[in-house]
C-alpha cells in the first residue's frame, strides 16, 4: 500500500450493499506485477462480488480501483477489458450455438494467440470449427481461459477455473498460470483448493463477511493460517475426519443395495460392474469423459442403458424415469445446482418437490407434516434460509445443501452424488462430508463421484476407478492417496511412472482415450 | 392466492417478520392493487358519473378477459403459452349458445354448461397432447389450433346467434346483496378459487411451477414433466371454456369469429400480473388485477374522448411504461 505505483492493481475501500445485505465492506486488494495472487473466502464472503466489481459487471457503492497507479472505472466487462482486466468466470462465456472460431470472432480475439495458448493448455488438437455445445464443459473452460490469455490482459481473474476440470487438465492450467509469475501480467486466482493455492500463489488475500481479514504470504505452513482467517471464530481447522469406520468388515454379510452388471450406453460407458453396499460411501474416480456421467444418468433413471443389468436390493430393475429410481430410494445429487434447483422458488418448495412424490399424484399435500419434514431437513443441514423465498438468493454452498436436504427430507436410502462439493467453500464442504458419513452410518448407501481426489480419503470407505467406460480398479480408502488415484485414473500400474505428456494432449471429444486392451487388463487389477 | 400464499413458507415464524416477508414476496401484486386504486380515483376525477353501477359494468365487461388471463397464466407458469385461447372461447361459446337455442330450458342449460366445460377440457387436452407429443414449440401448436378451433366455431354457427339461458345471463350482471359487490366479480373469484386453491395445495400445482422453473431439475426430482405440461393445458382449456360461457352469458348469443385481441390482452395481463413468460414465477391474483387495470385504462381513454387510434397507441405505451417500472423494481429487488 505504501508505494502505490509499484502495484499493478490496487482496489481500496470497496463497498457494496444489496439492500440490507452488505456484500463488501471496505475491502481492499493489492496485486503486484507478475504476481499470482489468491483471493480466498468462504462462500458468501464477497469474492464473487469483488470479481464482478473489478470486471465492471457490478458498480461498487464506494471505493477506488487503480491499474498501474491510474484510477480506473469500469462500467461494463468491455470497459474493464479496455482497462486491462479480463476475467474467466465459472460459467464459460461461450455461446453454445456458435462454433469456437465464431465465438472468438465475437469477442474480436485473434485466432493465432488462442491456438498458442490452447497448445500450452494441452488442447492443441481442438477443432476450432466444432460447435461449442458439443464440447465438454472442461474443454469450454480451457477455451475460455485461452481466449482470456490471448487478450493479453494486465490482470487476469480466474474464478474457480479448476473446479470442473479433470486432474490432467488442472495440472496444465496450474502450470500455465504458474508460468505467468515474474512477467508483466498478474493473476488473481480464486480456488477452494488449498493445494493449488500453495502450488502457484505468492500471496493470498482473505475475505470474510465482506471484509478483508488478512493478506498471507503463501508458504509451506500457511494453509492453516488461511483456513483460520476464512473461518474466523470457527477456527477449528477442518482436518481429516476420523478414518471411516470399518464398514468393509460388515459389508460382505449384507446384500448390495445396487449391483451394476456390465452396464453400457453404447457410447462412453462400456462395461461397468460394481456393487454398492448399505452403510458405505463408495468413491468413484475418473478422468473427464470416461463414462461416469452416463453411469450416474443410468443409475438415477435419467437414461436407459443399452445393455447390461441393474439390480436394486437384489432385484433386476428397469428405470424409465427418475421417478422410478426415486420410488426405489435411489436419488441423485448433481454438481451443477442450476440443473437441480428451481431458482426462483422457495427453499421449502425445492425441498418438497421430490418429497411430495411419495404421496399420490392427486392427493393433497399435508402442509403440516410436510412443513415439519422441511424444517427438520433445513435444521439437519444447517441451511441459512434467511433468503429462503428464492433459492437463487442463497450462496452456492447453501444451494447445494438444499439439493441434499430434499433427499434427506424424503428419507434417502441410496444417494448418488456427482461431485457435490464443486465450487463450494471449505466450511460447507466439511458439513457435507460429515452429512454423507452420518447418512452412511444410518445405513444409507452412497456413491460419490469426485473430481477432487483428496475427498476420497476424507469421506469414502473404498473407491472404484473408471477408465474407458470400464471399472478398472478398486482401492480401499487407506490406500487411495492422490498419487495412487491419479495413477489408477490413468490406468497405470502402481509401479509405472506418470508420463510427462499425460492424456491432456488428447482432443476434447476423445478424453476417453482408447485403452490398449492389454494394459487395461493388467491395470490396477479388478476386485 | 399468489405463489407464496399457496405455499406458506414456515421456515421463520415471527408474525411481524412473516407479514413483512409476505409483503416483500408479493410486492408486485400489492403494487398492482395500488395502481388499480389510483386508476379508480383517476377515473372518478375525470368522470364524476363513474359510480358503483359503472363499476358493475366494468366487472361484467372484464369477466371473459379475466378468465382468459387466468387460463393463460396457468399455462405460462408451466412454461408454455396458449395463442388459441380466444378461439377456444369462441367455439365453446358458440356450441353452448347453439345448444341452448335448440334445447331450451333451465335444466338442460345446466347440462349444456357442463358439456361446454367438457369441450374446454377436450380442447385443452388436444393442445397439450400436441405440444407434448410433437415437441413442436407451444407457440406454433397453439397458433395452428387457433385457426382450427376458429374454423369449427364457424361450422357450428356460420353467423352470430343462438341463445343463453336466463340464469346464465343473470350471473353476469347486477350485484350480490350490497351494490359494492358486482356479481360478475364474485363469479370469477369463485371459479378461479375453486380451481387454483386446490391446485396450489396438490402435487400437480407444485409440479406446474417446477416444470416451468427448471425442467431438468423437475425431471430429476421425479416430476412427470410431460404429464404436467399436458395437464396445465387441460386446466387452461377448462378456464377458457368458462371464459367462453361468460361471453355467451354477457351477450346472450354465440359469436363464431374469435376476438384476436383476447389472446394479446391475456398475455399482456399475465405479464403485467407478475407472471414470468419464462415460466415458474407468478400467480393468478396478479393477472386478475391486471385485467381490470387494462380495462380501466381503456375506459378512461373513452371518457377522455381520445381518438380510438391514438388510444391504442397510448395503451401500448402505458403497458410498456408500467412493465419498465416493474422490471426495474424487480431487478433492484433480486440484487438485494
Amino acid at each position: 500500500m505504501t508505494a502505490t505505483t509499484s502495484l499493478l492493481l490496487e482496489a481500496t475501500d470497496v463497498s457494496k450493499t444489496y439492500g440490507a445485505v452488505v456484500a463488501l465492506d471496505h475491502a481492499s486488494l493489492s496485486v503486484r506485477p507478475g504476481e499470482v495472487h489468491a483471493l480466498m473466502g468462504a462462500n458468501g464472503a464477497g469474492k464473487s462480488t469483488f470479481v464482478k466489481i473489478l470486471t465492471g459487471a457490478v458498480m461498487p457503492d464506494s471505493g477506488r480501483i487503480s491499474v498501474r497507479g491510474r484510477e480506473r472505472t469500469s462500467h461494463s466487462p468491455a470497459d474493464a477489458r479496455r482497462n486491462g482486466l479480463v476475467s474467466v468466470y465459472q460459467e464459460p462465456a461461450i455461446i453454445p450455438d456458435l462454433n469456437i472460431r465464431d465465438n472468438l470472432r465475437l469477442t474480436q480475439t485473434p485466432i493465432e494467440p488462442v491456438r498458442h495458448w490452447l497448445h500450452e493448455l494441452g488442447l492443441e488438437s481442438l477443432d476450432l470449427s466444432s460447435l461449442a455445445r458439443r464440447l465438454p464443459l472442461a474443454t469450454l473452460r480451457i477455451v475460455d481461459l485461452a481466449r482470456a490469455l490471448a487478450l493479453e490482459p494486465e490482470v487476469l481473474l480466474l474464478d474457480e477455473i479448476t473446479a470442473a476440470l479433470p486432474a490432467n487438465l488442472t495440472d496444465r492450467v496450474l502450470d500455465v498460470v504458474g508460468r505467468q509469475r515474474g512477467g508483466d501480467r498478474s493473476v488473481i486466482f480464486i480456488s477452494h483448493r488449498l493445494i493449488e493455492i500453495g502450488a502457484i500463489c505468492a500471496r493470498a488475500t482473505v475475505l470474510r463477511n465482506g471484509q478483508m481479514v488478512g493478506v498471507v504470504d503463501v508458504t509451506a505452513g500457511s494453509e492453516d493460517r488461511i483456513v483460520e482467517l476464512m473461518l474466523g471464530e470457527v477456527a477449528a481447522v477442518r482436518g481429516r475426519h476420523e478414518q471411516p469406520a470399518a464398514a468393509a468388515a460388515t459389508r460382505s454379510e449384507q446384500a448390495p443395495r445396487i449391483s451394476a452388471r456390465n452396464l453400457s450406453d453404447d457410447r462412453r460407458l462400456r462395461d461397468a460392474t460394481f456393487d454398492l453396499f448399505p452403510g458405505e460411501v463408495l468413491g468413484v474416480v475418473a478422468l473427464e469423459g470416461q463414462g461416469q456421467d452416463e453411469l450416474f444418468a443410468i443409475l438415477s433413471g435419467a437414461k436407459r442403458p443399452a445393455s447390461g443389468s441393474l439390480l436394486i436390493d437384489g432385484r433386476p430393475v428397469t428405470l424409465r424415469h427418475p421417478a422410478d429410481a426415486i420410488r426405489k430410494g435411489v436419488v441423485f445429487v448433481a454438481a451443477d445446482r442450476a440443473e437441480a434447483l428451481l431458482m426462483q422458488r422457495s427453499v421449502r418448495e425445492n425441498i418438497s418437490l421430490p418429497f411430495s412424490a411419495r404421496i399420490p399424484q392427486w392427493g393433497w399435500i399435508n402442509l403440516g407434516r410436510e412443513g415439519q419434514r422441511v424444517d427438520e431437513a433445513v435444521e439437519t443441514l444447517q441451511i441459512d434460509a434467511r433468503a429462503g423465498s428464492e433459492v437463487r438468493r442463497l450462496s452456492g454452498g447453501n444451494q447445494q445443501k438444499v439439493t441434499i436436504a430434499r433427499w434427506v427430507a424424503a428419507g434417502v436410502r441410496t444417494m448418488l452424488c456427482f461431485d457435490p462439493t464443486r465450487g463450494i467453500d471449505i466450511g460447507t464442504k466439511s458439513q457435507i462430508y460429515v452429512l454423507l458419513r452420518d447418512l452412511a452410518a444410518a445405513g444409507a448407501a452412497i456413491l460419490l463421484y469426485t473430481s477432487e481426489l483428496g475427498e476420497v480419503q476424507l469421506v469414502c470407505d473404498r473407491v472404484i476407478v473408471i477408465f474407458g467406460g470400464e471399472v478398472v480398479g478398486e482401492l480401499p480408502a487407506a490406500g487411495a492417496d492422490e498419487v495412487a488415484l491419479l495413477r489408477a485414473a490413468h490406468n497405470l500400474r502402481p509401479d509405472a511412472d506418470l508420463p510427462e505428456q499425460r492424456v491432456a494432449g488428447a482432443p476434447a471429444e476423445t478424453f476417453a482415450i482408447e485403452a490398449p486392451v492389454g494394459e487395461a487388463a493388467e491395470g490396477v487389477g479388478r476386485p | 392466492m399468489t405463489s407464496s400464499a399457496t405455499t406458506p413458507d414456515r421456515l421463520r415464524s415471527g408474525s411481524a417478520e412473516t407479514l413483512g416477508r409476505i409483503a416483500r414476496d408479493n410486492a408486485w401484486t400489492l403494487s398492482l392493487f395500488g395502481l388499480l386504486a389510483a386508476l379508480l380515483v383517476f377515473t372518478k376525477l375525470i368522470n364524476s358519473h363513474y359510480g358503483l353501477t359503472s363499476l358493475q359494468f366494468t366487472a361484467t365487461a372484464v369477466v371473459p378477459l379475466a378468465l382468459a388471463a387466468v387460463a393463460q397464466a396457468v399455462i405460462v407458469i408451466s412454461g408454455g403459452i396458449d395463442l388459441s385461447v380466444s378461439s377456444q372461447m369462441a367455439l365453446t361459446s358458440c356450441v353452448a349458445a347453439t345448444l341452448m337455442a335448440n334445447y331450451p330450458g333451465d335444466g338442460t342449460a345446466v347440462v349444456i354448461v357442463l358439456l361446454a366445460l367438457a369441450l374446454g377440457l377436450l380442447l385443452g387436452a388436444i393442445n397439450g397432447a400436441l405440444v407434448v407429443l410433437t415437441k413442436v414449440p407451444d407457440i406454433i401448436i397453439t397458433l395452428s389450433t387457433y385457426f382450427v378451433w376458429a374454423g369449427f366455431a364457424l361450422l357450428v354457427r356460420p353467423a352470430p346467434g343462438g341463445k343463453a339461458a336466463g340464469w346464465l345471463m343473470g350471473l353476469a350482471v347486477g350485484s350480490l346483496g350490497t351494490s359494492l359487490l358486482p356479481k360478475a366479480a364474485v363469479v370469477v373469484v369463485v371459479i378461479v378459487a375453486a380451481i387454483w386453491i386446490p391446485l396450489g395445495r396438490s402435487r400437480l400445482g407444485l409440479s406446474i411451477f417446477a416444470v416451468g422453473s427448471n425442467r431438468l431439475a423437475a425431471f430429476r426430482c421425479g416430476v412427470p414433466v410431460n404429464r404436467t405440461k399436458f395437464l396445465s393445458y387441460v386446466i387452461g382449456g377448462l378456464l377458457a371454456a368458462f371464459a367462453g360461457l361468460s361471453l355467451t352469458a354477457s351477450t346472450g348469443i354465440g359469436t363464431p369469429v374469435p376476438e384476436p385481441t383476447y389472446v394479446l390482452i391475456s398475455i399482456a395481463a399475465v405479464v403485467l400480473g407478475g407472471v414470468s413468460l419464462a415460466g415458474g414465477v407468478g400467480g393468478v391474483v396478479g393477472p386478475l388485477v391486471a385485467v381490470v387495470v387494462l380495462q380501466l385504462i381503456r375506459d378512461d381513454m373513452t371518457f377522455l374522448q381520445v381518438d380510438p387510434n391514438y388510444g391504442l397507441v397510448a395503451q401500448g405505451l402505458i403497458l410498456i411504461g408500467v412493465l419498465m417500472v416493474g422490471s426495474f423494481i424487480q431487478i433492484r429487488r433480486s440484487r438485494a
